[in-house]
């Protein structure tokens, strides 16, 4: 059992017209097999709290602090982040031009189980996973992300959550460009990952649409740079049909 | 083709040598100091169709003209020239290889002229290394329908000096494809330069560098596109990390009024690993003639992306192993073209060592 704790988390970001606080005082804790969505209108900083758990150097830390099992996460560098368990599946995951996504995978495994995987069973590994993402097998030579449609980038993705195996994953936006098929594609993956590992997931998303394939237990409201309302699956509900409104003060 | 009698020393106010660190080239351009001249070549086993032999440069003169002061220098003092020949209709799947004997110290020049005869298809690869102080003048003279990839590699040691000129001669509907990768030397300063002798011929001149600390690299492209329907493509990435390393790269592509129908692109991509790395890059695109397929360049040079970082190591990948994996995939396009895993790895190691010794 493992638990992320986030408390009282500042963040700013550096703009022409000077420092602007985007995340005003978070709290949220994720404990193993646990779902947790975080909803919200675009612009309210759910972004900002995805990458700065994750270490994206734009994002100042001004306040606050994130632990995973006691271990103050905010002292470790990016790659220690992962090393330590944390995943950040990306809203817009970026190209690496000329390195494969088989390579990368490798690379990216290697570094995280801190050994490289033995051959004869990576291949089956990672065979086994695409066909579950029903990702061609000719994705593996292509180059990360590059000329990836929005489907295959959020595919690759998952897979990449279901080798590395993380103890928490951020799904930053994953439904967003997902047509009905591919967002139930990868709604399974999360959702065996889920089942196979105790996975503890914060799912942040502005549709409630991917709710009906990955269960939250708990859902948050958040607005203005902090989490403004919390309840159970239902507060979907009332999301779904209220909207934002109320939440947003003019 | 009679030798030039009344050379002249470039004295660095002129447009072509404006870059390059003239006090640096050991006499290879100064008339005073003697040159060797030399045929340093060794050909490995030969496949049926293909000749190697050495022969009197008076009875094997240049096939092009020149105004490269280096490449002028070589004409005059070279005695001999080195003939690969691959005869009409010979197709090769191996590639032919051109190693180097030990060079020296010593100022030397040296004379190359390969010929690809009619509808051949053959791979030469070229490859440079130890330590040398060499100017070279090399030719490629390409028949009706032939084929001809080179590969050319300078994977010279720290002190080298070079100067060399790689000049194709490309017939009707022939295919010229060249490779250079420059990774060693102190200063290297080539031309890869391309004439059309025949309609709807093409070439396709690739080339990586990659320069530390106090290396001067140059590659200056002269594509003149003198007779119609010809295409042309350029790509040329280079890296850069380290104090005071330098590279030049020239792109000079020229569409004669009577070169209709031309299609040409030139890239060069430069990435900046650290401070104090200087890249100059200059597309030249001169036109004569509206009636064209097509003529576009583009030249970027830029810092390592930290998107592409934070993705990587987002994924527990350490930062220099991500830097590296970043700077291999940027030359990955380039070096798939030699599609020789030896050599391909050989080369990426390099550059990774070289990257570990600079600390980029």
């Amino acid at each position: 059992m493992s638990t992320l704790e986030i408390k009282n988390l500042h963040v700013s970001v550096t703009t022409d017209a000077g420092d602007k606080e985007i995340l005003r005082g978070v709290d949220l804790t994720i404990k193993s097999g646990q779902t947790h969505a975080i909803m919200g209108p675009n612009g309210s900083g759910k972004s900002t709290l995805a990458y700065s758990i994750a270490g994206h150097p734009k994002y100042a830390i001004t306040g606050g602090s994130v632990t995973l099992d006691g271990t103050d996460v905010l002292e470790m560098t990016v790659d220690e982040r992962a090393k330590a368990g944390l995943f950040l599946a990306m809203q817009y995951p970026v190209e690496v031009p000329g390195v494969s996504v088989t390579n990368f995978l490798r690379t990216a495994a290697t570094a995280i189980r801190g050994e490289a995987p033995k051959v004869r069973t990576w291949v089956g590994e990672v065979k086994e996973a695409m066909a579950a993402l029903n990702m061609d097998s000719n994705f593996a030579e292509r180059s990360v992300n590059e000329g990836f449609s929005g489907g295959e980038k959020k595919r690759h993705e998952i897979l990449q959550l279901e080798l590395l195996k993380p103890k928490f994953a951020i799904l930053d936006e994953t439904d967003s460009g997902l047509d009905v098929d591919a967002l139930r594609i990868v709604s399974e993956g999360v959702n065996r990952v889920k089942s196979n590992s105790d996975l503890g997931i914060m799912l942040i998303t502005h549709y409630t649409r991917i709710l009906r394939y990955i269960k939250p237990d708990f859902v948050h409201v958040f607005a203005a740079g902090r989490i403004v309302e919390e309840g159970g699956p239902e507060l979907a509900d009332k999301l779904e049909e209220k909207g934002y409104a109320e939440y947003v003060t003019a | 083709m009679s030798l030039p009698t009344n050379y002249l020393a470039p004295s660095g106010r002129e447009e072509a040598w404006r870059f390059t660190p003239l006090n640096r080239l050991a006499g290879l351009l100064d008339a005073s100091v003697s040159l060797t001249s030399t045929n340093s070549f060794i050909a490995g086993n030969l496949p049926t169709g293909v000749s190697f032999e050495v022969k009197k440069s008076s009875d094997l003169g240049p096939i092009s003209t020149t105004t490269d002061e280096a490449t002028l220098r070589v004409r005059q003092s070279a005695i001999e020239v080195s003939h690969l020949s691959i005869s009409d209709g010979t197709e090769l799947s191996a590639p032919i290889v051109l190693k180097r004997s030990v060079l020296g110290g010593t100022p030397e020049v040296s004379r190359l002229l390969i010929s690809a005869g009619v509808n051949s298809h053959a791979t030469v690869i070229i490859e440079n290394a130890g330590e040398a102080v060499l100017a070279e003048d090399i030719e490629f003279s390409l028949a009706t329908g032939a084929t001809l990839n080179v590969i050319s590699l300078q994977e010279w040691g720290p002190k080298t000096i070079h100067l060399g000129r790689s000049h194709a001669v490309i017939g009707k509907d022939a295919t010229f494809n060249s490779l250079i990768v420059t990774i060693g030397g102190s200063v290297v300063r080539l031309l890869p330069t391309v004439e059309y002798s025949g309609p709807g011929a093409s070439a396709d001149l690739s080339g990586l560098y990659f320069a530390t600390d106090g290396q001067h690299l140059e590659h200056r492209m002269h594509v003149d596109h003198n007779i119609p329907n010809g295409k042309s493509r350029v790509n040329y990435k280079g890296a850069l990390a380290g104090d005071k390393a330098r590279t030049v790269w020239i792109g000079d592509v020229y569409i004669r009024a009577a070169a209709e129908g031309t299609d040409t692109y030139e890239l060069n991509r430069n990435l900046l690993l650290t401070d104090g790395a200087r890249a100059d890059s200059v597309p030249n695109l001169e036109i004569e003639t509206g009636e064209i397929v097509g003529a576009g360049h583009a030249s970027t040079t830029g810092r390592f992306d930290d998107e592409q970082l934070f993705y990587l190591e987002s994924r527990g990948i350490p930062a220099d192993i991500a830097r590296r994996l970043v700077i291999r995939g940027f030359f990955q396009e380039i070096v798939s073209k030699i599609k020789d895993e030896e050599i391909e790895e050989r080369l990426m190691s390099r550059i990774d060592g070289e990257l570990e010794k600079v600390g980029a």
